[in-house]
C-alpha cells in the first residue's frame, strides 16, 4: 500500500517541501511506499479532504481541530536533522500499523 | 552543474543588540531592504509572520531562527545572517508554547526561482553542523562569518 503524507508550513517558501522530501526519503529507506505532498497551513482543510493523508507532518503550528482526526507527527526534525531518524521510525511504525 | 550560493557581506551583521526577537528581525530585515534584496513591505511581513508562525529552531546548544516571508515581498533571493550580541527568545517553530534561546538568525529572502528547494535543502543541511553553529555564534566580525559560511551551500 502507498502511504500518503501531508507536510504543512506557514507560507509556501518551501520549508515544508524540504521537510517533505527528507521525510519521504527516510520512509522509503524504511521500506514503505510513500506519496508525500505539501501545503500551506491556510490550505490544510481542503488538502485533507482531497488528498486524504494517513499522517500529517507540520513544520509549523497547526491546531489539532484542523486535522480531522488524522495523526500528526512533528516535522521540525526533518529540518534541523536533530532526532530525525527517531521521528522517521515513529512515523514508519505508525503507518505500518494502519490497516487498509 | 553544481552551484555555490554566494553570501553578501553587506547583509551580514555581527553583534546585533536587540531587546527582543521582533527588534532583531526589524533590524535585519531593514538591512536586507536597504541593500535592495527586498521591498519595504518585507520588514512588516516578516514580523507579522513571526507572530503567527514562529521560526525558532531547537538546533541544540546554539539556537537558530529562520524567519521568512512570502515571495511577493522579495526582489532577489538572498540569505541575511544576524549574529546577536546576546541571545533573545524566539518561539519554537513547531510548538508555540516553547521558546528557543537564539543567537543566530538566518533571514531567508526567497523569490520563486526553480532552484529554491535545492537551495533551501542544502542550506538546512548546515543547521545540523554544531561546530559551524558554535563558530558562527562566537564570530567577532563579518569577515569571520563569511570565512565560516562561504562555500557551505552547494546546490
Amino acid at each position: 500500500m502507498v502511504y500518503k503524507v501531508l507536510t504543512v508550513c506557514g507560507t509556501g517558501i518551501a520549508t515544508s517541501t524540504v521537510a517533505a522530501e527528507k521525510c519521504k526519503q527516510l520512509l522509503l529507506e524504511r521500506g514503505l511506499s510513500i506519496n508525500a505532498i505539501e501545503c500551506k497551513v491556510s490550505e490544510i482543510e481542503g488538502k485533507i479532504s482531497v488528498f486524504q493523508p494517513h499522517v500529517i507532518v507540520p513544520t509549523t503550528i497547526v491546531s489539532d481541530n484542523k486535522l480531522c482526526g488524522i495523526k500528526k507527527f512533528p516535522g521540525l526534525p526533518f529540518i534541523t536533522g536533530i532526532g530525525m531518524d527517531k521521528a522517521a521510525d515513529e512515523i514508519a511504525e505508525y503507518l505500518k500499523s494502519i490497516k487498509e | 552543474m553544481e552551484k555555490i550560493f554566494k553570501f553578501d557581506e553587506t547583509v551580514i551583521r555581527v553583534g546585533i543588540e536587540s531587546v527582543d526577537c521582533y527588534d532583531a528581525l526589524d533590524q535585519l530585515a531593514n538591512t536586507l531592504c536597504n541593500a535592495g534584496y527586498v521591498k519595504r513591505s518585507y520588514v512588516e511581513a516578516i514580523i507579522a509572520r513571526e507572530k503567527i508562525f514562529p521560526t525558532g529552531l531547537p538546533t541544540g546548544k546554539y539556537g537558530v531562527a529562520i524567519p521568512h516571508a512570502d515571495i511577493c515581498h522579495v526582489n532577489s533571493s538572498m540569505i541575511a545572517i544576524g549574529i546577536l550580541k546576546d541571545p533573545v527568545e524566539f518561539k519554537n517553530m513547531g510548538n508555540i508554547e516553547d521558546t528557543v534561546s537564539t543567537k543566530i538568525i538566518f533571514m531567508l529572502a526567497m523569490n520563486n526561482s526553480e532552484n529554491q528547494v535545492k537551495l533551501l535543502s542544502a542550506f538546512m543541511g548546515n543547521l545540523q553542523d554544531q561546530e559551524l553553529l558554535k563558530n558562527l555564534a562566537e564570530a567577532k566580525n563579518v569577515h569571520s562569518v563569511i570565512k565560516l559560511i562561504d562555500g557551505k551551500i552547494k546546490f
